[in-house]
């Protein structure tokens, strides 16, 4: 056993205990711990944001653009008249943050319906195409395997199963039936991988814990 | 209480240190479990493979160190499947945290005797591009325009200067793309703009949380493959013939797996065998 001599190791290593002995029970430990971590996590992205965001993209652009009309006026290119429109994103962040005065919060909402607004605009042909069109051009196949039929079969029976305008009766029922099968079949799938993934962070924390930390592994 | 509601009844505390056990002791023994590769693995391995040396390869780092355990081994077997085959390689994050993965993995494997003995250089070799906010807007401006999405590396030099990325404007110039992910942006983003929009050769390793829901994108337009946590990490090992971290921990995996099984089926026999004497 060779514990390490990094005192930074030795927080992490305490920590994760810490957070762990939720499981056993809540505690005042685990509640020091996940609140440092809320607090630490929020200060990190204020600091990240601030410094590749605020700094480079908003005042960087801004006072390019003031050095240029101070250094050329009006003469400047259009793409020198760009860096102006960083005003407005500041305008849209700017009045997100009234949202702290209860009286005039109302106006974030214009912020909010400018990203929401966009980001439809923005997505919605990339939608179409690559998780519409291409899709269904993926499950157009012939039958002449068994992989393609159970493809086809299953995205056409889960479809109906969907479909709520007809009563679930006979054979539509059936065929309903069929499509919930896939459905279970697929939750069930991912249920699996999502233990997967949960054993994979707890067997990097262990290995953190015996190996890193304490140094029992090899 | 007969035997079936006390296992209906057994405290979840019982159970957790079952799991702890079932993690932590396989880790103390040097065991390796057969790992059978899959197509959507290889297909990821056989498009590196398949690249000329000095080819251009893209990764993105879009996960943070939450998501360790599962993405950075296959972040290090990919690096040095491309350092071995001299491949130039650029990296970049969508997530703060990526570039800093970036390095961590690099640190690894230019330290991995194999690869020191390439004695490479970065700005020649590789290059880390850092991180730049915009999330998908940011891969739709590489399509146009690396430069302008990057305009400085990680390190403050200017693209310009840096002799790896003189020749690299955009997605033509680059050979394959490859994205480690744990949640957006990520595979989604890169599959929608990159791939569907500027015909990017695309790969894409995922948390196993998400890997289903990007298998519907596997085919030679959209993901040419896809490594799925850690049992993907460890395909990629093997198949590079250099078992590492992944291959090591899928033991414990194993062992974890068949545990929780157990317990399902435990408490599937007494939810029903409770049942039957409820009804009567």
């Amino acid at each position: 056993m060779h514990p390490s001599p990094d005192i930074g190791i030795w927080i992490g290593g305490l920590l994760t205990l810490g957070i762990f002995s939720f499981l056993y029970g809540d505690n005042p430990y685990y509640k020091f711990c996940e609140a440092l971590f809320v607090g630490v996590s929020a200060g990190h992205w204020f600091i990240t944001l601030f410094w590749t965001v605020f700094i480079p993209k908003l005042l960087g652009n801004i006072g390019i653009a003031i050095h240029t009309f101070r250094t050329e006026g009006f003469a400047a290119g259009m793409s020198d008249y760009m860096h102006w429109s960083y005003i407005f994103g500041g305008i849209l962040g700017f009045l997100m943050i009234l949202r702290l005065f209860p009286k005039i919060g109302w106006i974030s909402r214009w912020s909010l319906a400018f990203v929401v607004g966009t980001t439809a605009g923005y997505y919605f042909i990339n939608y179409l195409v690559s998780n519409g069109l291409m899709q269904i051009q993926k499950t157009i196949l012939p039958l002449t395997s068994v992989g393609n039929i159970i493809l086809v079969v299953g995205t056409f029976c889960g479809l109906i199963y969907f479909f709520f305008s007809k009563e679930h009766k006979g054979a539509f029922g059936g065929l309903a039936r069929v499509g919930i099968w896939f459905l279970m079949i697929t939750f069930g799938a991912s249920f699996g991988y999502t233990v997967m993934s949960r054993m994979s962070l707890l067997i990097g924390r262990m290995d953190y814990i015996f190996g890193i930390w304490l140094g029992m592994i090899r | 209480m007969g035997f079936f509601e006390r296992l209906l009844k057994i405290d979840r505390r019982i159970i957790f240190t079952f799991i702890a056990v079932a993690i932590a002791l396989p880790l103390f023994f040097n065991v390796s479990m057969y790992v059978e590769t899959t197509s959507e693995v290889v297909g990821i391995f056989s498009a590196v493979d398949s690249l000329s040396p000095g080819s251009k390869v893209l990764i993105s780092f879009d996960y943070d160190p939450g998501s360790m355990p599962e993405l950075q081994p296959m972040a290090e077997s990919f690096l040095r499947h491309c350092f071995s085959r001299d491949l130039k390689v650029i990296l970049m994050g969508l997530w703060p945290q990526g570039p800093l993965q970036a390095n961590w993995a690099l640190d690894v494997i230019l330290n991995d005797p194999d690869i020191k003995v390439k004695n490479l250089k970065y700005g020649v070799d590789y290059v880390n591009l850092g991180y730049t906010a915009g999330n998908e807007v940011v891969i739709q401006r590489m399509g146009s325009d690396i430069h302008a999405a990057f305009p400085v590396d990680y390190y403050g030099t200017s693209l310009d200067e840096i002799p790896l990325m003189r020749g690299v404007r955009n997605f033509n110039n680059i050979d394959f793309v490859y994205n480690l992910s744990a949640g957006y942006p990520g595979t989604m983003e890169w599959v929608q703009f990159a791939a569907d929009r500027f015909h990017a050769r695309l790969g894409a390793g995922n948390t196993a949380v998400q890997a289903p829901l990007m298998y519907p994108y596997l085919g030679k337009k959209q993901l040419v493959g896809i490594l799925g946590g850690m049992k993907g990490a460890a395909e990629y090992e093997v198949l590079a013939q250099r078992p590492a971290r992944a291959v090591r921990y899928m033991f414990g995996q194993g062992i974890s797996h068949a545990v929780v099984i157990f317990f399902v089926i435990i408490g599937n026999l007494a939810f029903f065998a409770t049942r039957k004497k409820k009804e009567s």
